[in-house]
């Protein structure tokens, strides 16, 4: 027996189709929408956890850091002469500049932090095994990207502990073995800090970096969307099955190997 | 979910293996042995290799193999009297002229190319630019008459005005009077040689007695101070009045400045690195090299690892 349809008003209907025309026209030449629907909708795990979501945080941290980090390069002015200047004009007198500059300074800390967590969740579930090795090795480069991105950002505020901090750790870097000393004159576009070594370091932290960081963020969302998430270690779900399998006892170890095989 | 050898199959994962732990010891053995020494080092890179072998013997040999698809068929026609091996073309693969071979393989060399030369010169810009012209003008610190005998002076100078502030530096300089008729100067940069923070004479400086005097080509700042020593206040660095590391992480002495004495001033005329010092004063024996950055060894065995550097 037919259940009773509730038809929509013909008013309705043509409300409904104005406002997905543009969408439709959008589809129609580009498949844009079926791309980010596929992107979106995706299957998981029916018994993923909070720690699958470190690594959208992860990502939102970055983005935090990407959008206030263009908008304080609207303001700072990056010379021996003014930079100190900048910051403080930025801190102290632009309208909500105390706000965005704390944002980007407490940022840092926050995206370093969730890149260990997220890689500490991927590790502890086992999430980098076959066929996920090169999803963890483009995650190890985009953790030292990150790194790199402290350590050029740092600088910037040019006080003494951003000069020396820098001194420091052009130096540290510089007793690696063969290469160091070489390594010291491109880091700081000299021999030691001078003119050229804050704009130089503003170019890396500002343009290099996060357009590296971007495409390798790119690559890393791809392959996660190509291989899907894994679930827990000790998860009675293959990943995606959708019903799940016989009912397993508790678990009887952090670490236990589904017998199914699990994700795989 | 991607199954990528069909859903009965399992994933080509290499089988377990020890191996890896052997080369990763080996590797650390030979690491702590470049610090340490030769021998340590050559058995770390012995364990390496060994176990290093094995490895590659386990990941390429037959067991391996066999979890492994045949590879797949590959033909390549031999060469006729004609002269010419053209693939074998699969089923479904459209034949391919030489044209199009030609064609293909000059786009990909031309933009290979092209990209090559525009890369080249733009790398270039970002690399060669920071070892070359890193040699600073001689900076005039004074007549020699204003540095009294036996005393120190903490100095302050640019060492390229026309670069400001960023450019200054610090030296101690002791007047150490005459030996065989020329006048004797101690100039120790202040720069440590750990890690290049600024070390600290640890004694009182006369702020009351500082000076600020322009010379022919710079301003230079000078306090008279009583130091007992040298210390670093970044990580605890620390040297004794001829710069000789006594406590601490530094990997040597501090670094000293050459000195000139042109028509009775004293310039500054480049700085050189110091492995020790003995003696003291004007009858110093300095080990000198060359100027190295901070926290580069210039002797003992871990000099090797820093066998050349940028010219300064």
């Amino acid at each position: 027996m037919a259940v009773p349809v509730r038809t929509k008003s013909r008013r309705r209907q043509q409300l409904e189709e104005a406002a997905l025309y543009p969408l439709d026209w959008v589809e129609e030449r580009s498949g844009l929408v079926g791309a980010l629907k596929y992107f979106l909708f995706r299957k998981v795990p029916g018994d993923i956890s909070w720690g699958h979501t470190l690594g959208s945080a992860t990502l939102t941290a970055f983005l935090v850091q990407a959008i206030t980090g263009a908008i304080l390069a609207m303001y700072y002015k990056p010379h021996p002469d003014t930079a100190y200047e900048s910051i403080q004009y930025i801190t102290n007198d632009v309208t909500l500049g105390w706000l965005v500059r704390g944002m980007h300074r407490w940022g840092a800390s926050v995206f370093i932090i969730l890149m260990f967590f997220h890689m500490a969740r991927v590790f502890l579930y086992g999430a980098y095994k076959y066929p996920r090795e090169l999803n963890w090795i483009i995650g190890a480069l985009l953790l030292i990207l990150g790194m790199f991105e402290g350590f050029t950002g740092y600088l910037l505020p040019w006080d003494q502990t951003a000069y020396w901090a820098t001194v420091v750790g052009v130096n540290l870097q510089g007793t690696g073995p063969f290469l160091g000393p070489f390594l010291v004159n491109v880091l700081n576009g000299g021999a030691e800090i001078g003119v050229d070594t804050l704009s130089r370091f503003y170019s890396i932290h500002m343009l290099l970096l996060p357009g590296a960081i971007f495409a390798l963020i790119g690559l890393h969302l791809w392959l996660v969307i190509r291989l899907g998430v894994t679930s827990q270690p000790w998860s009675p779900e293959a990943a995606g099955s959708g019903e799940p399998e016989e009912p397993r006892p508790a678990r009887e170890g952090l670490v236990r190997p589904a017998r199914s095989g699990g994700s795989e | 979910m991607v199954e990528p050898h069909g859903p009965e199959q399992q994933p080509h994962a290499p089988p377990p293996s020890l191996w890896p732990v052997g080369f990763a010891v080996g590797v650390a053995v030979l690491l702590t042995g470049i610090v340490v020494g030769w021998p340590v080092a050559a058995l770390g890179a012995a364990i390496a290799i060994v176990f290093g072998f094995l490895w590659v013997r386990d990941l390429t040999g037959p067991a391996a193999a066999a979890g492994r698809e045949p590879p797949p068929p590959v033909g390549a026609r031999p060469a006729t009297e004609a002269g010419h091996a053209l693939p074998l073309a699969d089923e479904g693969e459209i034949e391919r002229f030489p044209r199009a071979r030609f064609l293909e393989g000059a786009t990909l060399g031309l933009s290979g190319l092209i990209g090559g030369l525009i890369t080249l010169p733009v790398a270039g810009f970002a690399i060669v630019p920071t070892f070359v012209g890193q040699k600073h003008e001689d900076v005039d610190i004074g007549e020699l008459d204003t540095f009294p005998e036996g005393e120190w002076q903490v100095v302050t100078f640019m060492e390229d005005p026309a670069e400001g502030e960023v450019s200054r530096r610090t030296a101690y300089v002791r007047n150490n009077g005459e030996l065989e008729g020329q006048p004797s100067l101690t100039v120790l940069s202040n720069r440590c040689a750990h890690l290049g923070c600024p070390v600290q004479p640890s004694g009182l400086l006369d702020e009351d007695a500082s000076e600020t005097v322009e010379t022919s080509n710079t301003v230079v700042t000078r306090i008279p101070a009583t130091p007992a020593a040298f210390t670093c206040p970044c990580h605890g660095g620390a040297y004794d009045l001829e710069g000789n590391r006594t406590a601490g992480p530094p990997v040597r002495g501090l670094d000293r400045y050459e000195y000139e004495i042109r028509d009775g001033r004293v310039f500054l005329v480049g700085a050189y690195s110091v492995g020790s010092v003995q003696g003291e004063g004007k009858e110093a024996l300095i080990k000198r090299y060359d100027l190295m950055n901070p926290g580069l060894h210039v002797d003992g065995p871990s000099a090797i690892m820093y066998p050349i550097g940028p010219r300064r």
